[in-house]
């Protein structure tokens, strides 16, 4: 994206066909971490997939009615039952964390230390948020009779396709935060700024492995968009 | 598109105007489908209306949180393209549950 040269290339489809068609680097402008983020987040993308659809299978081939999600993840406000208030708090908690996450790689690549650090800083505290609020669903699930064998509203397959898919959804939120406060630290540190070798590499850190954080982050809160729409309000 | 991705590369970081507004672009999409259940719509209106939201959610996040809008179509087709599998997946797997609980039907409730 920084490289000026690239102006002078063809784009679109046709840029396309010259970067794959000759025996020179296709990814042209993309250092090479953050061609293989994207690919692992392609894959990631599979298994979160995978887990969507055995959940579209299990919920049209079972007999029994599933249960109401807008009742079984509503919560009580003054003794009025509100449908989905926690679900939809997480939502914008996530999201919240996707915006400042993005501002974050911006103030990166301006080399603005403080700010970046800052924003990395919120987003791991809003992923915390996130994996605290989880945490509070599960157990009062759990205290409500859920397991993933058995659960007091209908199909008994609920249970373990909700403990499989936010399960694996949250577990990807934790090892993103645990690596929003290593970053944070690093970018407050100045490794960025100085070109600091990192713990297990020899190469100097950039403000290019801001964005490649962002790339996982962002992708987290993409999976999550898929699950509010297929899981809580299908 | 050609014109913003040139500006946008020379420069190698896009306007923080762009990023609030895909930021409230967000948060109002996201309150638009809360209100699909907060107003108990049902059957083929309120799958239509989580899919548009939805879809229109991921595209926002991917094309400028994830700059995929600005990268070259070489990366870009490499990433999307792949994803058709999973639609081929979803189609295989609709037409297997149908299958099997029109088996599950006819052999728990009327006997084969």
């Amino acid at each position: 994206m920084s490289d000026n040269s690239l102006n002078n290339l063809p784009g679109g489809f046709k840029g396309m066909s010259h970067d794959m068609g000759s025996d020179q680097t296709a990814f042209k402008g993309v250092q090479w971490g953050k061609v293989m983020m994207w690919i692992f987040l392609l894959s990631d993308t599979f298994i979160f997939s995978c887990f969507l659809i055995s959940y579209m299978k299990g919920r049209t081939s079972t007999v029994v009615d599933w249960p109401n999600t807008s009742e079984v993840f509503s919560l009580h406000v003054g003794g009025v039952p509100v449908p989905l208030l926690l679900i939809a708090i997480m939502t914008f908690v996530l999201i919240t964390s996707s915006g400042t996450m993005a501002l974050a790689v911006k103030y990166g690549y301006e080399k603005n230390r403080k700010m970046c650090g800052w924003l990395i800083l919120a987003t791991a505290i809003g992923g915390l948020t996130f994996v605290g609020m989880q945490v509070f669903e599960w157990s009062k699930l759990i205290h409500e009779g859920v397991r993933p064998w058995e659960n007091p509203f209908g199909a008994k397959q609920f249970g373990s396709f909700f403990f499989m898919i936010t399960g694996f959804h949250g577990t990807h939120v934790s090892i993103g935060v645990i690596f929003l406060f290593i970053y944070a630290r690093k970018v407050f540190r100045g490794d960025f700024d100085n070109g600091k070798r990192g713990f297990f590499t020899t190469m100097k850190s950039d403000y290019v492995a801001i964005e490649i954080l962002g790339l996982y982050w962002h992708f987290v809160d993409l999976v999550w968009v898929f699950i509010f729409a297929f899981f809580y309000l299908w | 598109m050609d014109e913003i991705q040139n500006k946008e590369q020379s420069t190698s970081t896009h306007k923080i105007g762009i990023y609030l507004w895909i930021w409230g672009l967000l948060f109002v999409l996201s309150f638009f489908s809360y209100m699909v259940d907060w107003f108990a719509f049902q059957g083929f209106l309120r799958w239509t209306l989580i899919l548009i939201f939805m879809f229109l959610k991921a595209g926002l996040i991917m094309a400028f949180f994830m700059h995929l809008y600005w990268e070259r179509y070489a990366l870009v087709n490499v990433l999307l393209w792949p994803m058709t599998a999973i639609a081929g997946f979803i189609i295989l797997m609709a037409a297997e549950a149908k299958y099997t609980v029109f088996t599950r039907l006819l052999y728990f409730f009327i006997g084969g």
